[in-house]
């Protein structure tokens, strides 16, 4: 295990800009998965369409290609950034399509009578969604939300494609290419650092799931 | 173990590209093929006897660098590393094709060796002491130098030291290659050096605006100059040396012999010359280079 031993501080903030990547997509991610949730239920036929035509788009376009229009199309529209700024946007664009989907499948569990009551009592769509049926849908949604963000956090590996310099991917380049250590502890050395975000995200989801839970 | 199966069936893909690809016959490269020796005998046990035997030999290049390994058009690699390949293995009594090219990215170049999926690199491979712990170099055929391509505007970059005194130029290398790693110590931030997978890449984010130069070595910076005329612009001198050298199997110290041996063959009959000329030697601002004197085999 040397050549990670002999690099630990390289690998540390490889691991750092890699977290931040996941910090940054996962915050976005659910802000704007949430949104497209709501367009999906939404009374507005526009909206659902919106919805719906974005998750069939994004969902099924692989990562890498999402990731390449990102950093090389953007900029043709004159429209330009950093290459970290496109990356956290495209691995934003891509998981919002599944934490969408994830709540969506949340609110379609909860019960069509409680939807129907609240309306019944003469709440607004606005406030059967907000405080009714969301709160509810909340609980079913924590396993199937962990398990996006944690693939989430895998897919950031990706993000080093395009130039997104100093994440744990490009650690492993540099060490196993440009200055010639052994690949195979290089890539263990990689792996138990993605394990270091992903078991604690694993534990944190379990927590929140048993907080969440109600006797029924 | 598992993670040798994918790594494999890769390379086996990507042969079975090259074994089809190569079905074309006749390469349009400039140069005439050289003529496999017809009575090619090596002692038995001997990599040169067993390809020579096999008739069949498989070479990593690059697949993506003007004027020493580009597949374009023809879907065969050109370039004065594949007729450097051609030269070696018309030595082992092979024609051209008997050949089988495989892409060797630069990442890759080390394990393609040691796994056994390819008999040699030739990819403007810089020879240095860290790749020696795991493969061995015959060599080198060439000296190359790193230098620095920008646009054909910019005048903020005259060297690799007014990077530090530009803090916003970015500079774009290649994930895992020697000029990545060298370019670090003129650099004001991290944030200055960007890192594709390939060098078209970089090319592509110097056309957009979003870096302002590139830097590996020159040669491979000449190719893009010329294949985007008007474009882009030479700056400053080499600053590095970078001897290139065809990896092997470590410690084949016969091959690396024979491989020696046959380079010194080729600069002798002029094929080595001809090599040159009909490919990175095209480009302006090139010299027509002398075969450097071999490393010891070790």
């Amino acid at each position: 295990m040397d050549p990670v031993l002999d690099n630990l501080d390289l690998f540390w903030s490889g691991f750092l800009r890699s977290l931040g990547i996941a910090a940054w997509a996962f915050a976005g991610s659910m802000v704007l998965g949430a949104v497209l949730a709501v367009f999906r239920v939404s009374p507005v036929p526009v909206l659902r369409a919106v919805g719906t035509a974005y998750v069939a788009v994004v969902r099924n376009t692989p990562l890498t290609a999402l990731l390449f229009l990102f950093a090389f199309g953007i900029p043709t529209l004159q429209i330009n950034a950093s290459f970290y700024v496109f990356g956290v946007c495209g691995l934003v664009v891509y998981t919002a399509a599944f934490v969408c989907e994830a709540i969506r499948s949340g609110i379609n569990a909860v019960a069509p009578g409680q939807a129907e009551a609240a309306r019944a009592v003469g709440l607004t769509f606005t406030q059967t969604l907000g405080q009714v049926v969301l709160p509810q849908a909340l609980r079913s949604v924590v396993p199937p939300l962990g398990n996006v963000q944690i693939a989430m956090i895998k897919n950031s590996a990706v993000v080093g494609a395009i130039g997104v310099g100093g994440e744990l991917f490009s650690v492993y380049a540099r060490l196993s290419s440009a200055q010639g250590y052994e690949r195979l502890p290089v890539l263990l050395g990689v792996a138990a650092f993605f394990l270091l975000m992903t078991l604690p995200a694993g534990a944190l989801l379990a927590a929140t799931e048993k907080r969440l839970a109600v006797a029924r | 173990m598992h993670l040798r199966r994918p790594a494999l069936t890769a390379a086996a893909a990507a042969s079975l590209l090259a074994l089809t690809a190569c079905g074309g016959g006749s390469s349009d490269a400039g140069a005439d093929a050289p003529e496999p020796v017809e009575s090619a005998t090596f002692e038995a046990g001997t990599t040169m006897a067993e390809l020579s035997q096999a008739g069949a030999i498989t070479i990593g290049t690059k697949f993506d660098q003007p004027g020493f390994g580009l597949v374009g058009l023809s879907d065969e690699p050109e370039g004065f590393d594949v007729e450097i390949g051609k030269g070696i293995a018309a030595q082992l009594g092979l024609s051209e094709d008997q050949i089988e090219w495989v892409e060797a990215p630069s990442a890759q170049r080390e394990d393609l060796i040691t796994q056994g999926s390819v008999d040699m690199v030739i990819a403007t491979y810089t020879i240095n002491d860290t790749r020696k712990e795991r493969i061995t170099f015959a060599g080198p055929y060439y000296v190359a130098g790193q230098q620095i391509m920008v646009g054909e505007a910019e005048d903020r970059l005259t060297g690799p030291e007014d990077l530090r005194a530009n803090p916003d130029l970015k500079i774009c290398s290649v994930n895992g290659s020697t000029p990545s790693e060298n370019i670090r110590e003129y650099l004001a931030s991290p944030d200055q050096l960007v890192l594709f997978e390939v060098y078209d890449d970089c090319v592509t984010a110097m056309k957009n605006g979003q870096v302002q130069a590139m830097t590996t070595d020159n040669v491979i910076l000449t190719g893009y100059v010329a294949e985007n005329e008007g474009e882009f612009k030479l700056v400053g001198e080499q600053f590095t040396e970078e001897p290139y050298g065809i990896g092997i199997t470590k410690g084949d110290t016969a091959f690396c012999e024979f491989v020696n041996g046959a380079l010194q063959t080729m600069s002798e009959d002029g094929s080595y010359e001809e090599a040159w000329t009909s490919t990175a030697g095209q480009y302006e601002g090139t010299e027509v280079p002398t075969l450097p004197t071999a490393d010891a085999c070790a």
